[in-house]
């Protein structure tokens, strides 16, 4: 062992202003699993897919066996025997394994199912995996069509082999499946790259780990030589102060009660598992968790968008004082109710606004219902838009510009304006300053403290644990669709919180 | 009577076969050419033209000659069709719908000009042109037949053209089924994005699929003037037959092997009205909307069973740009 | 460094879509294209009939607007082709592929032939007129609604589905051609009431296609305010951008697409209805003549606003209708025009590409992007 299959030196990307990767380096030997640790945007996936030859960086080198290679396209990474699987698959549905894993070869001899075939037969039996190569793709689980991922990388001859997130979507059975696998891969004498964000993975699998934070290297150890705090601290890093104001408000009397809602997807698999909690009046809420644990899931259940498999959604409504189910309601018939919900999802253009539409056009989405006219009436949408780019200062040439000219931060501003305009007493926003500026991202904070402070229930979701800790009060913590705890926002520690995220079991229920 | 019945349904459905390949072809690739009926209508005139000026000016009709030409100018014609669509929406990016449907404007444009202009030069009583000579080379049927009874007329008493797309149709079946590039071309239509990713190029393929289904279409149209129709050539006449072609793909789901049967199925329909007795006009004209009716039938039952293999390639009517996710 | 890696892939120049571009200068693409395009057809013209192209294009506006009678063909020409397009516009802007319209006017239209036949002797002029009037627009509404309702419930194409639904109106069309015609057997039905006029638009100021431009005017302004101005405009912008945010605003797609298209079959049927009673007062398998077809070019050249669709028509009938002055000008086929108006449509086809694209020279940046 201690061949280098593939060095980076000093690897630096950047896109436009934002540094993806700062002065990188990493080493892969033969026969060894590394995993590369990192919370999200930490520059994980960007560091990989210059590897893999869908970017080209900046500066730095990369060394495959000792000779220095230039890898510019997914072409010349095949060359060099490098094999990337993705998180999304790229695969053909109707085609079965096979038509997949030989789709674009062309020096692979005469064409030949049957022989090609026997060759993904005799990887798989090498392996250990578990493919019927003649099913088609459409008929197969998330855990099998990965399989075809990776027996697609082998079966081109891959010896560096790199997975991201490759337990995302699988369930443990299988995760610990493809674990057994990788194991064989790495006996055989073949580099392998995992990309996770999953501790006890991490410590289960792989031989050496390299943590990066924020773009920049931090460090790699071995894995028989740390431990779980050590990881996290790596990962989260040291506390940095952001001053964004916390105010406190007295009178905080409960808002949305949420009780044991589960949801199972159409594959089969859990997307939320039995959460239970409560967001109060005048309090933000902070949920966080790995991308993709079922936050988007929960937001979309409550704002009536989800289909639930079982559980309640109440809602207290202060004006009544009576309380509603809102499960399985649709979004018009929640409104109907007099349930005032605003919701900004993590999707800007392609689910909470129109790009094509102007910013007039998009007050509408909300209101464009009012009235008994067969009409629209745009004289308010209009003066709410011109209040909008007025008070939080959107930079637009006017208020006719269809909204996806304008800058992210921008039709952030807009579509959490509107959201905030309807005064609403629940407010759930969903990675709310992701591609923003700082001073951008400042604005939507103090909106949400002004929300807050007027008595609103705010559900934020995030991912920048500072913020978290600095804006919320009180922060959740979901892992695979399920809560690993509650914990109080002035008295916890981003360690904390990164080792409740990546805990694999948090059973018991909270409240 | 049955035979002679079979005989013309098989000549009915001749064109919609070249006509159905030709669109299994391209829409293989991802693209729905509503422009088949255009090009079908180019490579019949362009077939014609090249007939008519050669009948004009050889002494004595060289039968090879008088087959090739035609042949060469029909595919001509049709390709050049094709080059346009490829153009506007391949590389412009265009609008498939509306693309196709201009081209089929353009080429019915195209034919009745010609198709009138030749026939004002031949100074005819009829507003048609007859190219017999030519259509007597094209027909030429295989010597044998004759000898062999009804066998001989049922199956062997058909011009080349004729076996050439049950041959031409069975070769494209094969070729997506078994070969590499098929299956490229496959992926392609299905989900460009990965075959881009897997390497393969992906407008260099929609170019050539749109450019030799539309040849293949064109044949159709060839084939009907010269063999069908007896090598007269009026405005108009050729009818339909394009959009029946683009019905008989959803009919024979996007399968050119299922294709052959199924255009002589459509050609049956087309002409049961004769074979039934005492049929009324208007009943005859009931029983030719038959090939729609079964067609959209279709349509509804695969939408409903939902079958994968069965539905029109994924990215059908979408045009493919690398950047855009 | 590696000799094979050492060729740079990157090309000279890759194409990106661009964010926005001002008015005048996507108006002055498409005028340069416009323009393109009559040369094109012009040296065309000339290769092809030795004919001097300005001889034919001056011709071509003589037998466009030449006349007041002229003028008049004109406008009513325009008036049909506008209508249908009219009709097709709420379906595209949901993005839904009706090219159902030729079929979908042709059943108004039989529809209204066949109150004519059936009902002259029996009703009053006035409630004749009324009953036409009524099943024309059900009859287009219902031949949408059948393919809506398989989109809405199985996501069965509505592309395919459309088009088939031409070919059984027509089917329809020439079944009852036969059944009513006359004389008996002709399989043509002659026109209807020739001598009654019952059923027939009447006349306004002598003019007898005044009517039918007065109506398409009135439907022109009414769908204009529909779609700008009208909630169930405003849904169908929505669902046709987006169905994500058409479900978090809470709007029932299915709903919207079966509402849409029975609009969209009903207009239909009021063209059909003018095209019967305004125009032929006959039915044949040929009175839509195609213009559900053209009508798509229409709607999508325009960009789906009824105003600018006035003009794209414009453009398409003028264009028809010098040709035919052409044809018989110069003695040559009267299918000429549909060579130049195919020329110009693919080149302002090609032109939306300049418009939503842009060319950018590549400097030598190292990045190489693959997806």
């Amino acid at each position: 062992m201690g061949t280098p299959a593939i060095e980076l030196k000093n690897i630096t990307k950047t896109f436009g202003p934002i540094v993806a990767n700062k002065d990188v380096c990493l080493t892969v030997n033969k026969g060894e699993i590394l995993s590369i640790l990192g919370e999200n945007g930490s520059g994980k996936t960007t560091l990989m897919n210059m590897i893999s030859g869908i970017y080209f960086p900046d500066h730095g080198q990369i060394f495959i066996n000792g000779e220095e290679v230039l890898i510019r396209s997914p072409k010349d990474a095949f060359k060099y025997k490098i094999g990337m699987i993705h998180q999304h698959f790229k695969l053909v549905d109707v085609f079965s394994a096979t038509e997949n894993i030989v789709l674009g070869l062309k020096d692979d001899g005469k064409y030949n199912l049957k022989a090609s075939e026997k060759k993904i037969r005799e990887i798989t039996a090498q392996y250990g995996f578990e493919l019927e190569p003649s099913k088609k793709i459409h008929e197969m689980s998330v855990s099998e069509k990965q399989t075809v991922e990776i027996i697609k990388v082998l079966y081109r001859g891959a010896d560096i082999l790199i997975l991201d997130e490759p337990t995302a979507v699988l369930t443990p059975q299988e995760t610990k499946k493809l674990f057994a696998v990788l194991r064989k891969m790495r006996d055989s004498g073949k580099a392998i790259i995992i990309i996770t964000h999953k501790l006890h993975e991490v410590l289960s699998l792989s031989d050496r780990v390299s943590v990066l934070r924020k773009g920049e290297y931090i460090g790699t150890v071995n894995t028989a030589e740390t431990s779980e705090s050590e990881l996290t601290e790596m990962m989260v890093g040291k506390k940095i102060e952001l001053n964004i104001e916390r105010t406190k408000v007295e009178e905080t009397p409960d808002r949305l009660e949420i009780r044991k809602i589960s949801c199972v997807n159409r594959e089969g698999i859990t997307l939320l598992n039995n959460i239970s909690f409560t967001a109060k009046a005048g309090e933000i809420l902070g949920i966080a968790g790995i991308a993709g644990s079922g936050q988007r899931e929960l937001l979309e259940s409550i704002a009536g968008l989800q289909k639930l498999n079982s559980g309640e959604i109440l809602y207290h409504n202060p004006t009544t004082g009576y309380t509603e189910n809102l499960r399985d309601k649709s979004p018009v018939k929640i409104k109907e109710l007099g349930v005032r919900l605003s919701f900004v999802p993590e999707d800007r253009l392609g689910m909470g606004l129109v790009g094509n539409m102007d910013i007039i056009d998009n007050m509408l989405l909300r209101s464009y219902r009012r009235g008994k006219s067969a009409f629209l009436e745009r004289k308010k949408p209009k003066d709410l838009a011109n209040k909008i780019i007025e008070e939080l200062e959107v930079v637009t040439p006017s208020a006719k510009t269809p909204v996806r000219r304008l800058s992210g931060g921008n039709v952030q501003k807009v579509l959490v304006g509107r959201e905030i305009a309807s005064s609403p007493t629940v407010l759930m926003v969903a990675y709310p300053v992701r591609g923003l500026d700082i001073n951008s991202s400042y604005l939507i904070y103090n909106l949400l403290n002004k929300q807050k402070e007027n008595g609103v229930a705010v559900i934020f979701v995030g991912e920048d644990l500072d913020v978290l800790i600095e804006l919320c009060d009180r922060i959740m913590v979901i892992n695979s669709g399920k809560i690993t705890g509650i914990v109080d926002a002035e008295n916890t520690t981003k360690e904390e919180i990164g080792l409740l995220m990546t805990k694999n079991d948090g059973g018991e229920s909270h409240e | 009577m049955i035979v002679s019945f079979i005989q013309r349904a098989v000549m009915q459905g001749i064109p919609l076969l070249y006509g159905s390949t030709g669109e299994i072809i391209t829409e293989k690739g991802g693209h729905l050419n509503l422009g088949i009926p255009g090009i079908m209508y180019v490579g019949a005139i362009s077939g014609v033209i090249g007939a008519f000026l050669y009948e004009q000016s050889a002494e004595t009709v060289n039968p090879i000659l008088a087959v090739i030409i035609p042949l060469l100018s029909s595919m001509l014609g049709s390709l050049l069709m094709g080059l346009i669509y490829c153009v506007l929406t391949i590389t412009l990016h265009s609008n498939q719908n509306v693309t196709g449907l201009a081209l089929t404007t353009f080429g019915v444009g195209f034919g009745n000009f010609f198709g009138g202009s030749l026939i004002k030069l031949t100074n005819s009583d009829t507003p048609s042109i007859a190219l017999v000579e030519t259509s007597k080379c094209f027909k030429t049927p295989l010597p044998f037949a004759e000898k062999l009874g009804w066998v001989g007329e049922l199956f062997f008493s058909y011009s080349f053209l004729a076996y050439a797309a049950i041959i031409i149709a069975i070769v494209v079946s094969i070729f997506f089924n078994r070969t590499r590039k098929g299956l490229h071309l496959r992926a392609i239509g299905e989900n460009p994005a990965t075959a881009d990713a897997a390497g393969i190029n992906v407008d260099r393929y929609k170019y050539i699929s749109t450019c030799i289904g539309s040849i293949i279409a064109g044949l159709g149209g060839l084939y009907y003037v010269m063999d069908y129709a007896d090598g007269i050539w009026s405005n108009n006449a050729f009818g339909d037959r394009g959009w029946l072609a683009i019905a008989l793909v959803i009919f024979a789901v996007w399968r050119p092997n299922v294709s052959i049967l199924g255009s002589i199925l459509f050609g049956g329909l087309l002409i049961a009205y004769n074979y039934i007795q005492n049929l009324s006009f208007e009943q005859q004209e009931l029983i030719k909307m038959m090939p729609y009716v079964v067609t959209i039938l279709v349509l509804i039952v695969i939408s409903m069973r939902n079958k994968k293999e069965n539905q029109p390639p994924a990215s059908l009517g979408l045009s493919y740009f690398r950047e855009e996710r | 460094m590696s000799k094979s890696a050492s060729k740079s892939h990157e090309p000279l120049f890759h194409v990106v879509k661009r964010a926005s571009i001002p008015l005048w200068q996507s108006l002055l693409i498409r005028a340069g294209a416009i323009l393109a395009a009559l040369i094109v057809a012009g040296l065309l013209t000339f290769f092809l009939t030795g004919l001097n192209p300005i001889d034919v294009y001056a011709t071509m506006i003589d037998g466009a607007i030449g006349t007041e009678k002229r003028i008049w063909n004109l406008f009513q020409g325009i008036a049909l082709l506008l209508c249908v397009s009219l009709a097709v516009t709420p379906a595209f802007k949901m993005k839904f592929w009706n090219i159902g319209a030729e079929g979908q006017a042709l059943m108004g239209g039989l529809a209204a032939a066949l109150c004519m036949i059936l009902y002259s002797d029996k009703l009053s002029p006035a409630v004749l007129m009324l009953v036409m009037v009524v099943t024309s627009v059900v009859s287009g509404a219902v031949w949408a609604l059948i393919p809506a309702i398989f989109k809405a419930k199985w996501n069965t194409n509505e592309t395919l589905f459309t088009l088939m639904m031409n070919y059984i109106a027509t089917q329809l069309v020439s079944y009852f051609s036969y059944k009513y015609s006359v004389p008996k057997g002709s399989g043509s039905i002659g026109i209807i009431n020739s001598s009654t006029k019952i059923g027939w638009f009447p006349s306004i100021l002598d003019q007898k296609y005044l009517l039918n431009i007065i109506i398409v005017v009135i439907l022109t302004f009414i769908l204009y305010v529909y779609l700008k101005h009208s909630k169930h405009g405003y849904e169908i912008s929505v669902v046709g951008e987006s169905e994500n945010t058409a479900k978090y605003i809470g709007i029932n797609v299915k709903k919207v697409i079966i509402r849409t298209m029975i609009l969209s079959g009903a207009i239909c049927g009021i063209a059909g209805l003018i095209m019967v009673a305004g125009t032929d007062h006959t039915i044949a398998t040929d009175t839509v003549g195609g213009r559900g077809f053209t009508a798509i070019m229409v709607s999508w050249l325009a960009k789906f606003n009824p105003i600018m669709m006035f003009l794209t028509s414009f453009l398409i009938v003028f264009l028809e209708k010098g040709a035919i002055a052409i044809s018989s000008e110069f003695d040559l086929n009267s299918s000429f025009s549909d060579i130049i108006t195919g020329i110009i449509i693919f080149f302002i086809i090609g032109s939306e590409f300049f418009i939503n694209y842009s060319i950018k020279f590549r400097e030598s940046k190292k990045e190489a992007k693959s997806k």
